[in-house]
């Protein structure tokens, strides 16, 4: 092709997901990315607890995604062919994992409060 | 065990987060906006014939760049046809709704659209003549109106023999492809003999010969009954593809698949009671029987075209009446206020979307300069793209230019002459979203 550009790259996937939806997906992407955030400003980190809860989910979420992307294309895993074909199947497989696990421990987070440890008596 | 495993972000408060977020969402609007062009003022009367890809995506482009322009659209067709789709419901895989929308869908405010078809174009008198009668003068005229399937070149051909008789014809529009996939579900059921073709003409997309032709092969081979099909494909002339590496990759691809290929064989008739079909070869008339075939015919420039003085007057272009341009600029050879885009084009390659994606902003150029006053340097150099769909769930991703050079997008990434499942992922995801993103003026 011609060029690539930015600019080109929204007007197609506004094509593929229509207008509305790609933005609210942009949106929704921001939303639980600020969610996450928050929750580690709140937590003053990331608790080990739920993060690993949402890694098991995480695993999952990943695999799903692969499948959602195979179904939608009328394909299956046996039609990879080359190492791009590899790479762009774990890259789906990442972006659905992370995504997974940033939704998991959100929800984790929201769900069940940490509890703040008992004041430290004076000495 | 502490559940911290370590503090990712220093203290901060909410407000604080929350203007930070803010800021970046702000950035990255501004990051994705395009560059701000002023239009430029004109009272140019501008036409354009046909409402298909070039057409429309031109009379955006233009709108996007004119201010003041008289544009006039001239089309009777209400559906635009998002034809690089025909393969997919030829397959089985969309229905006959999934390459159709409306014409009105994809103009621009500020337009004027005639609906109705151009019946006469005189480039002397710099006019258009429509089917009932309106003279319409322009300034500069744009040429997109695709081009004529010529059915009736096939001797014992009808469209209304379509999914009968084991016979196919995927280029005729989305209801012939689905009928076509109808019988090719048949077949692959029952077995026999497919026989595939491609015109001697000029044609759109010449990959979609080949593509059917593997799909056809892979649906006889995952139904279990690849050894009660047999599958011949006649070649135009002594190659399968006008680009020499890639003709090696297919003659290979046909090795491994079993597929039998004869060269120099072109059909003119067609028995659907026997099912036979007759060739014209360099040794004379030949027959081949078929089970299951997918008719292509020879494809012209539209009698609109071919009755004016717009076709090229000599060489390979001028017995289909492909209209004079200059390759580079597609600006007319001998109307220079005249250019055409898209099927009619008279230039070597050409005949595919993803030309028209590259063709729209050239003669945009040229055309917005003539208005200024100044010139362009922008060249359309031949590309075309092909995703050569080998299987269901792999495609090769071919590019290539007027110097049969291939032109990947994607250099040391996606290898354009190796089965990919991305590429088919391009083909099923992204191609028809890059349409209409390219239809609207955006890509």
């Amino acid at each position: 092709m011609k060029e690539l550009t930015f600019s080109t790259m929204i007007a197609v996937f506004e094509e593929i997901f229509g207008p509305l939806l790609f933005w609210a997906m942009v949106v929704l992407a921001l939303l639980g990315l600020m969610a996450f955030v928050y929750m580690l400003i709140r937590d003053r980190g990331l608790r080990a607890l739920p993060f690993v809860r949402a890694e098991v989910v995480g695993l999952v979420g990943g695999v799903l995604a692969v499948w959602f992307v195979l179904f939608m294309t009328s394909s299956r895993i046996t039609h990879l062919g080359g190492p791009i074909d590899l790479i762009t199947v774990l890259l789906i497989w990442a972006v659905g994992a992370v995504g997974t696990v940033m939704v998991a421990y959100v929800v984790q987070g929201l769900l069940f409060r940490r509890r703040r440890p008992p004041p430290t008596p004076p000495a | 065990m502490s559940e911290h495993i370590h503090a990712l972000l220093p203290r901060s408060n909410r407000r604080d987060f929350l203007r930070l977020m803010g800021g970046g969402l702000a950035a990255l609007t501004v990051a994705g906006a395009a560059p701000a062009r002023q239009p430029v003022q004109t009272r140019a009367r501008i036409v354009i014939v046909g409402a298909g890809a070039a057409g429309t995506a031109l009379a955006n482009r233009l709108s996007q760049q004119l201010a003041g322009a008289r544009i006039t659209l001239i089309d009777a067709r209400q559906q635009h046809l998002y034809q690089p789709g025909f393969t997919l419901v030829a397959a089985g895989l969309k229905n006959a709704a999934y390459p159709v929308s409306s014409t009105a869908e994809w103009l621009p405010d500020g337009i004027e659209w005639i609906q109705h078809r151009a019946a006469e174009i005189d480039p002397e008198a710099n006019a258009v003549v429509t089917a009932d009668g309106m003279r319409v003068p322009y300034d500069y005229l744009m040429l997109a109106p695709g081009l004529k399937l010529d059915f009736d070149a096939i001797e014992g051909m009808s469209l209304e023999l379509v999914g009968q008789h084991g016979i196919g014809a995927v280029y005729a529009g989305p209801e012939y492809a689905a009928k076509t996939w109808a019988a090719m579900d048949r077949f692959t059921d029952t077995g026999g003999v497919a026989l595939f073709t491609r015109p001697a003409t000029e044609m759109k997309c010449a990959g979609a010969p080949l593509k059917y032709t593997f799909l056809t092969e892979d649906y006889a081979r995952r139904k279990g009954n690849r050894g009660k099909v047999e599958i011949r494909y006649a070649a135009h002339g002594n190659t399968l593809f006008s680009v020499p590496i890639v003709h090696e990759k297919v003659r290979m691809l046909f090795a491994q698949r079993g597929i039998h290929t004869v060269y120099d064989h072109v059909m003119t008739a067609i028995d659907p009671g026997r099912r036979i079909a007759t060739f014209d070869t360099p040794d004379g008339p030949v027959e081949l029987g078929y089970d299951f075939t997918n008719v292509i015919p020879p494809m012209r420039a539209p009698d609109v075209i071919r009755n004016t003085p717009l076709p090229w007057q000599s060489g390979p272009f001028a017995a289909d009446g492909w209209v004079e341009v200059d390759k580079h600029t597609l600006r007319h050879v001998r109307y220079p206020n005249v250019f055409a885009l898209g099927d009619v084009a008279g230039v070597p390659k050409g005949k595919t979307a993803a030309s028209v994606k590259w063709q729209v902003p050239v003669a945009a150029a040229h055309l917005v300069a003539d208005i200024r006053g100044t010139t362009s340097d922008e060249v359309y150099n031949g590309y075309t793209s092909c995703p050569l769909i080998t299987r269901v769930g792999r495609a090769m991703l071919v590019e290539f230019d007027y110097n049969n050079d291939l032109t990947p997008s994607f250099p040391g990434i996606i290898a354009p002459l190796e089965e990919l499942w991305i590429s088919w992922l391009m083909k099923e995801i992204a191609l028809k979203a890059t349409y209409y993103a390219m239809v609207r003026g955006r890509a």
